[in-house]
C-alpha cells in the first residue's frame, strides 16, 4: 500500500513540474495560432508599416513597437544610474540602521502594484509635465519617467545583492592599501559584482518593456510615431490593454495576438540573456 | 592640489552624489506612499464596504463588489496555484535528482516570473474567454493561476533545499517511505519558508490587473458567480481613475489605499516568517 502511495506521489508531482514545460509551449502555439491571419495577411509588413487604422482593417506595429522601444530606452536612462547611486549608498555609505530601513522600504515599494504608480503618475506627475513643457502632459516623456520610478526599486534591490557578494575580504585589503570608498567601489566592488549587475539591468529592462499598468495611464494609446517626447504614444502593452476588449473583428485580434506573440518572444528572450549569461549563480528569492 | 587632496574629494563628490541618488529614489517613492495614503484615507467610508459600484454623481458608490470579486478572484487563483506550485517544486526538490529536464523546468518558472502578464491574459482569451464566448471569473482566476505558479514552485523548490539533508536520512532509517518522510519531516522543516512563498506569491497576483482586463472584465456590480464577469479592485481602479467623475476617482483612490495595505502586510508577514525562521537555525 505503502509503496503505491509512494509511486503515486512521486508520479503526480512530477506530473505537474513537467506540464508547466508544456504550458509554456502551448501559450507559445496559442498566440501563434490566433496571429496567423494577421502573419498571412501583412507578412513583414506588420513590423514595418506605421498606420494603425482598425476602421480600415490596416494594421502595422511600428508605433507601438517605437513607443515600447523609447519609453523603455528613456526609463533605463533615468532609472540606472540612480539605481546605482541608491545602491552603493545601501552596501556602502548607510550605518547599520539606515541599511536595515531605506533597505526594506526598497523593496517594500518593488511590491506595490504598478497600476497605484500608474494612477499616482496621471494624477500627481502629468501635471507637472504639462505645466513644464505644454501640451496634455500624457506623453512619451510622462510613460518614461513613471516607468523609470516603477523599476527604480527593483533594479536598485538587486544591483544591492550583487554588489553584497564581495567578500570583505577584498575590500578591507584595498582599504588596507590606502583605497578611498570611492576607489574600492570603482575597482574592487563593481568588477566584482559585474556581471550580476549588468544582469539585473538587462531583467529589470525586461521587466519595463513587458509593464503594463504603469503607462497605460500616461502614454495616451495614439498610433503616431513622433519624435517630440511630449507627445502622447503608445506601446505594445498599452495598446493591448486599450483595445483587446473591444476589437470588432477577426483580423483585429489576430493583430493583437501578433503584437502580443512579439511581446513574449521579445521579453523571454531578454530575460534569458540576463538569466543565463549573468545570472547564472543567482536564486530565485 | 595634491593627489591625496584630489582623491578625497572625488571620494566625497561620489559618496554625496550616492546619497542624494538614494534621497531622489527615496524621495519619488515615498511622494507616491503618501499620496496613496492621504488620498485613501480621505476616501475611506463605511459606504465603500456596504455598497456597490453606482452611477457618478450621486456619492452612494462603493466597492463592495470590487472587494468580494478580487477576494474570489484571488481566491480561486490561489486554491489552484498553490497546491500545484508546492507539488511541482517538491518534484524538483526531492525526486529530480538533478535531472537535465528538471533544470529546463527551473529555467522556464524563472524566465515566466518575469514575463509579461498582460500576455497571460491573451493567451486565457484565447483557451477560456473565446469558447465560452464571454468574460467570466474562471478566466480571471486561471489568469491568475498561471502567473502564481512558477514563483511558488520556484520558493518551495528553493525552501525545501534549505532543509539538511540529515533530517531526511534519519527518517528513511527509521523505514519511513519517502512519501512520508517528504510530507511529514521534509514540508515540516521547510514550514516557515513555503508559508513565506505562499504569501509572496498570492501578494503578487492580488496587485496585477493587466491579465485581468480581458479575462474577468469588469462588473459595476456584486456579482459571485465565477462565470459571468467579475469586478476586481486592480480593475476598478483602473476604470474609476481613467473617468471624468470625481467620486469615481475618489473610489479608485479608496481602491489603492486598500490594496496597496493588503499587499504591503502580506509581504511584511513573509519576511516575518523568514527572519523567524532565521532566528531558530
Amino acid at each position: 500500500m505503502s509503496i503505491f502511495i509512494d509511486k503515486f506521489f512521486a508520479n503526480i508531482t512530477k506530473l505537474i513540474a513537467f506540464s508547466i514545460l508544456l504550458l509554456v509551449a502551448w501559450i507559445f502555439t496559442i498566440l501563434f495560432e490566433y496571429s496567423l491571419e494577421s502573419i498571412k495577411a501583412f507578412g513583414f509588413l506588420f513590423i514595418t508599416e506605421d498606420k494603425w487604422a482598425p476602421n480600415l482593417e490596416k494594421f502595422g506595429a511600428l508605433p507601438a513597437i517605437y513607443g515600447s522601444v523609447v519609453s523603455t530606452f528613456l526609463a533605463m536612462i533615468l532609472a540606472v544610474p540612480i539605481a546605482i547611486g541608491v545602491a552603493i549608498f545601501l552596501s556602502e555609505i548607510a550605518h547599520a540602521k539606515l541599511k536595515a530601513t531605506v533597505g526594506v522600504s526598497i523593496e517594500l515599494l518593488a511590491a506595490i502594484p504598478s497600476v497605484v504608480y500608474g494612477m499616482w503618475g496621471l494624477f500627481y506627475f502629468v501635471p507637472i509635465i504639462r505645466d513644464i513643457f505644454g501640451g496634455i502632459g500624457i506623453s512619451m516623456l510622462s510613460a518614461g519617467i513613471v516607468l523609470s520610478i516603477m523599476i527604480l526599486p527593483f533594479m536598485a534591490a538587486v544591483t544591492r545583492d550583487a554588489m553584497n557578494t564581495t567578500p570583505d575580504i577584498l575590500k578591507e585589503s584595498a582599504y588596507a592599501l590606502g583605497s578611498t570608498k570611492w576607489n574600492v567601489v570603482k575597482d574592487i566592488i563593481i568588477p566584482y559584482a559585474k556581471a550580476g549587475i549588468i544582469g539585473s539591468f538587462i531583467l529589470a529592462l525586461g521587466r519595463a518593456i513587458g509593464e503594463t499598468m504603469a503607462v497605460t495611464f500616461v502614454m495616451g494609446n495614439v498610433h503616431k510615431i513622433s519624435t517630440d517626447l511630449t507627445q502622447p504614444a503608445t506601446s505594445i502593452p498599452v495598446t493591448l490593454a486599450n483595445e483587446f476588449a473591444e476589437a470588432n473583428s477577426t483580423l483585429y485580434y489576430s493583430s493583437l495576438f501578433e503584437l502580443s506573440l512579439l511581446l513574449l518572444v521579445v521579453s523571454f528572450t531578454i530575460i534569458s540573456i540576463a538569466k543565463f549569461y549573468f545570472l547564472r549563480r543567482r536564486k530565485a528569492l | 592640489m595634491t593627489y591625496t587632496q584630489k582623491r578625497i574629494i572625488i571620494n566625497k563628490a561620489v559618496m554625496t552624489l550616492s546619497t542624494l541618488c538614494a534621497i531622489i529614489g527615496m524621495g519619488f517613492l515615498f511622494w507616491i506612499l503618501s499620496v496613496l495614503v492621504i488620498n485613501g484615507i480621505d476616501a475611506l467610508s463605511a459606504n465603500i464596504f456596504l455598497n456597490e459600484g453606482a452611477p457618478p454623481g450621486n456619492d452612494q458608490g462603493g466597492l463592495k463588489h470590487a472587494l468580494i470579486g478580487q477576494l474570489y478572484l484571488v481566491g480561486y487563483a490561489s486554491i489552484f496555484g498553490v497546491p500545484l506550485g508546492i507539488l511541482a517544486g517538491t518534484y524538483l526538490s526531492e525526486y529530480s535528482q538533478k535531472s537535465k529536464i528538471a533544470e529546463v523546468v527551473r529555467d522556464i518558472s524563472d524566465i515566466m516570473m518575469s514575463a509579461p502578464s498582460i500576455v497571460i491574459g491573451a493567451f486565457v482569451y484565447a483557451v477560456v474567454v473565446t469558447p465560452m464566448g464571454h468574460f467570466s471569473g474562471w478566466a480571471g482566476s486561471i489568469a491568475l493561476t498561471i502567473i502564481m505558479l512558477p514563483i511558488i514552485l520556484r520558493t518551495t523548490d528553493d525552501m525545501l533545499q534549505l532543509v539538511p539533508s540529515t533530517l531526511r536520512e534519519a527518517a528513511f532509517a527509521l523505514g519511513a517511505p519517502k512519501y512520508k518522510v517528504i510530507i511529514q519531516v521534509v514540508y515540516r522543516g521547510a514550514k516557515a519558508g513555503i508559508l513565506t512563498g505562499i504569501l509572496l506569491g498570492v501578494a503578487r497576483v492580488a496587485g496585477e490587473t493587466a491579465p485581468l482586463l480581458f479575462t474577468s472584465f469588469n462588473d459595476n456590480f456584486l456579482n459571485t458567480d465565477m462565470m459571468q464577469p467579475m469586478a476586481s479592485l486592480t480593475v476598478t481602479m483602473y476604470n474609476y481613475a481613467s473617468s471624468p467623475y470625481e467620486d469615481w476617482q475618489q473610489l479608485g483612490w479608496a481602491a489603492a489605499f486598500i490594496l496597496s495595505m493588503f499587499i504591503l502586510t502580506l509581504n511584511i508577514l513573509g519576511r516575518l516568517f523568514l527572519l523567524k525562521k532565521r532566528g531558530k537555525h
